[in-house]
């Protein structure tokens, strides 16, 4: 089946700068996808390429199988949700949402009759004559959101869509733009910067960094099983020991003071893993998979505590010490760790 | 301290503002009078002189220059914002010689105008620079009459407001949001649609502004019909300067003063609420 | 993304204010007596100029009228502005506000009359000012220009400085210190921008000094003026280009003074 979106070796340069490095990607019809990286990661370059408001040096952009080359923005069926919503200030809620409409030349029945059922979809009713400065951030945030996805596009381009809301709005508003998703039928590509955000509503995930996709994933194997030393430190919380690769295929970790052993042996050129806080416990065991330390600091974070152990060879690692497990060590207590072999995930550079 | 503070320019203002206003106002229902000054007051025995506003109601050489002063500011009004408002919005989008461009039209507003009207003669007389080079290339046999002409009035009206339209209009494109008419253009808008339809709408109070920023001026302008336009261009500004220093009528030229501020009342509160909302 | 058309009216639209000064320079230097005709370089009529007496002094009292009244300009404006971004409400501030505009707005050959009406007066009831002449164009200049100078000081006030000027009292400056260290510096640039602007609406003004200048008070702009009636004469070119370059020097030297530093 063709993919809904296909990117093969999209490359973008500014002035020197790569933007965009060979990027190669597809997106199902129907799929959510998250591109996740930090500023300069070029994430939003590629959304803009999408949109078709950059071109790519090289490299192509195709829907349904369709080259995008030279098609300019307002003739591509796809509708882009911009980070600063872009509203048109001296239109109203309705005619901002209509616009889209108008420009395809649609009957005057038929654009009232979408704009009516856009607004119900993000439940703005009784909005519809107020001016955009007369709307709070979650309101701004949902009439753009109906103004892109009026218009039915194949594909519907999200810029951090989430990023201007407080917390609280954040969580609710993200399950419900899950929803429409689903309702819509129409390929997300979203924008974050926002692991946790990422994670929560994709069904893919794509790491960026420098202009380059290091990892594509369902969110839970990215989780588990991050690729690369970069993808475990952007997801965060993950502890990345260094080490050398020993001849038997285990990593020796001089400043954990400690041997990692996964139950494959460890790829040669490896020098990383990382195990994330949640698989260490507190032990008496000795031997592979196993540390000593002290603990340094414990905080109490509701269901768990995090405690932060310095270990002999020097090293700060965190464990997650969950609440059930009884009252964390306090302060000072010398403490074994250990783990299991498949806790331990050997990262590429 | 701070009342010692308000009170000197207070003092000024009604000294030197609201003053001659009022004498204005005043001298608009004297009578004419043999003398120096050559005026007599509404206590010096004749009371109010209403003849002078009525004049002005009646008599179609005074109603005429007020009508065509109107018509001859709308239309330089008009014609500066159609060439200013291009010229604002480029300059504001220009970037890195946004500085630069925006010197280039303010500059010759620092060189003062009468040298460009001065410039104006010197091309467009009948020995001038236009007429020679369409002779020199055999165009014409005999000069064009150029110069002393309603276009050439218009012509220089608008070269000597042009720089006023050109700052609300590029004041206001610099606060544009680019991202808007990529969002028009993302909703299918063609780049004309999008200007139209989404920069344009925005820009109304700025176009607005700068229409009576030109406007309000050019209704009372004399130095550039005087200079440029023909000898029966009328206009209030010249009839004022006629009455006054010519016929020494000062009532009458108060009078005039008087019609053209309530002409311009309208525009000037429209302005200035403009203004406030900017 | 600018499109195409949008630049070419720009450049068209700077062409239009442009090219008539630019002829009018070149021909400065056309030893032709027929002004704009093109007769061999020349620089006899800069020297025909230097030689017009009339000229000269009339340069020479615009520039002693339009510093005096810029300068004039600067302080009532500056107090002006003062009050109106930072006396708050008081009673007759409406009136206030609306006096120092209305030069901004009034034609001038309104502001013209009604204040050649006032010295007239004055002059009847006090004996003051004896006849007209450079004092009243200075005191006519004034007017119009502190209300130009009262709307650039009073944008500057009205931003956020108020808050360097609290920080300043709460690190223990007294208010007149406050004011010497903090805004008075702060305030410079546009002091500076408003004796600039003063200065050149003096120098540009032809219908408030006809009205208010006797014979004795002939500015350049009132000789000018007179002379463009005439018609053109090559020394008019000869002395546009002078106050051309003297504004274009005078304009870079304040940017350059005013350019914003590392």
């Amino acid at each position: 089946m063709t993919p809904r979106l296909s990117l093969t070796a999209v490359t973008r340069r500014f002035e020197g700068v790569t933007a965009l490095d060979g990027v190669s990607l597809d997106v199902a019809a129907g799929e959510f996808l998250a591109l996740l990286g930090g500023s300069g990661s070029g994430k939003s370059t590629l959304l803009r390429v999408i949109a078709g408001f950059e071109t790519p040096d090289s490299g192509t952009v195709s829907l349904d199988g369709a080259d995008l080359a030279g098609v300019p923005p307002h003739r591509r069926p796809v509708n882009m949700m911009f980070q600063s919503y872009a509203l048109f200030p001296h239109m109203s809620v309705a005619a901002n949402i209509g616009y889209g409409l108008r420009r395809e030349g649609r009957p005057r029945a038929e654009i009232e009759a979408r704009v009516a059922q856009a607004v119900a979809t993000v439940r703005l009713e009784g909005m519809e004559k107020r001016r955009p400065d007369a709307l709070s951030g979650g309101q701004r945030q949902r009439v753009a959101l109906a103004r892109a996805l009026v218009k039915r596009p194949r594909l519907l381009l999200l810029d951090e869509p989430l990023g201007a809301l407080d917390a609280n709005l954040r969580e609710r508003t993200g399950f419900e733009l899950r929803a429409i998703q689903r309702e819509s039928g129409a390929a997300f590509v979203m924008v974050t910067h926002d692991q946790a955000e990422a994670l929560a509503l994709a069904d893919r995930v794509a790491v960026m960094d420098r202009g380059r996709l290091l990892q594509v994933a369902p969110p839970r194997e990215l989780y588990e099983r991050p690729a690369t030393r970069f993808v475990a430190t952007f997801l965060g919380a993950a502890n990345i020991l260094s080490g050398a690769r020993t001849a038997d295929g285990a990593l020796h970790c001089h400043e954990a003071a400690c041997t990692l052993r996964a139950p494959t042996p460890i790829p040669e050129g490896t020098a990383a893993a990382a195990i994330r806080p949640e698989r260490i416990r507190i032990a008496t065991t000795t031997g592979d998979n196993t540390a000593a330390g002290t603990v340094e600091e414990a905080a109490f974070r509701g269901e768990s505590s995090l405690l932060l152990v310095r270990l002999a060879g020097g090293a700060l690692i965190r464990v997650s010490h969950a609440e059930e497990g009884g009252a964390p060590p306090p302060r000072g207590t010398p403490v074994h760790l250990a783990w299991d072999a498949d806790a331990v995930v050997p990262l590429a550079e | 301290m701070k009342a010692v503070l308000r009170l000197i320019p207070a003092a000024w203002l009604a000294l030197l503002v609201a003053a001659p206003l009022v004498l204005v106002a005043i001298m608009a229902l004297s009578w004419q009078a043999e003398g120096v000054p050559p005026y007599s007051p509404p206590w010096a025995g004749e009371g109010i002189n209403p003849d002078n506003l009525r004049l002005l109601a009646e008599d179609p050489h005074y109603r005429d220059a007020l009508a065509q002063s109107l018509v001859v500011a709308a239309l330089t009004a008009g014609l500066c914002l159609l060439v200013a408002t291009p010229m604002g919005i480029a300059i504001a989008r220009a970037g890195r010689g946004r500085n630069a461009l925006l010197g280039a039209v303010l500059l010759p507003f620092w060189t003062g105008f009468l040298i460009r009207i001065g410039a104006w003669i010197g091309l467009l007389r009948d020995e001038g620079w236009i007429n020679s080079v369409l002779r020199a290339l055999g165009w014409i046999d005999q000069p064009l009459p150029l110069l002393y002409s309603n276009g050439a009035m218009l012509l220089g009206m608008v070269h000597a407001y042009l720089p006023f339209a050109v700052l609300p209009v590029f004041a206001a494109a610099t606060r544009l949001d680019p991202v808007l008419e990529q969002a028009a253009a993302d909703l299918g808008a063609t780049p004309g649609r999008a200007f139209l339809t989404i920069t344009l709408p925005q820009l109304l109070p700025a176009l607005a502004a700068a229409f009576l920023l030109v406007f309000i001026p050019a209704a009372g302008e004399y130095v550039i019909p005087e200079l440029l336009g023909p000898a029966d261009a009328t206009l209030v500004g010249r009839v004022l300067f006629q009455e006054f220093f010519q016929n020494r009528d000062w009532p009458v030229a108060s009078a005039l003063a008087i019609a053209l501020l309530a002409l311009l009342l309208g525009p000037i509160i429209l302005f200035q609420r403009l203004g406030r909302s900017a | 993304m600018t499109p195409r058309w949008l630049r070419v009216a720009m450049w068209a639209g700077l062409a239009f204010l442009w090219l008539p000064v630019a002829l009018l320079v070149a021909y400065a230097f056309s030893a032709d007596p027929v002004p704009f005709r093109w007769g061999g370089f020349s620089t006899r009529w800069f020297t025909a100029l230097a030689a017009n007496d009339r000229l000269l002094e009339a340069a020479w009292l615009s520039l002693r009228v339009a510093a005096g009244a810029a300068t004039l300009a600067v302080l009532l404006g500056s107090a002006t502005g003062w009050v109106l971004a930072r006396h708050g409400p008081f009673a007759g501030r409406a009136v206030f506000g609306a006096l120092a505009g209305a030069p901004l707005v009034l034609p001038e050959v309104v502001t013209g009359l009604s204040l050649l009406l006032l010295f007239v007066a004055l002059e009847g009831a006090t004996g003051w000012p004896e006849g007209r002449g450079a004092l009243t164009v200075l005191l006519a200049h004034a007017t119009l220009g502190t209300a130009y100078a009262a709307v650039v000081i009073q944008s500057r006030l009205a931003s956020r400085d108020r808050d360097l000027e609290e920080a300043a009292r709460d690190l223990g400056a007294g208010p007149a210190t406050a004011f010497a260290t903090v805004t008075l510096p702060l305030m410079a640039p546009s002091l500076a921008a408003a004796w600039l602007l003063a200065f050149t609406l003096s120098l540009d003004d032809v219908v408030l000094a006809s009205f208010v200048s006797g014979p004795a008070g002939t500015t350049l702009p009132v000789a000018l003026f007179s002379m463009l009636r005439l018609g053109m004469t090559p020394e008019v070119n000869a002395l546009a280009t002078l106050l051309l370059v003297a504004a274009g020097v005078t304009l870079a030297a304040v940017g350059w003074l005013l350019r914003p530093r590392e």
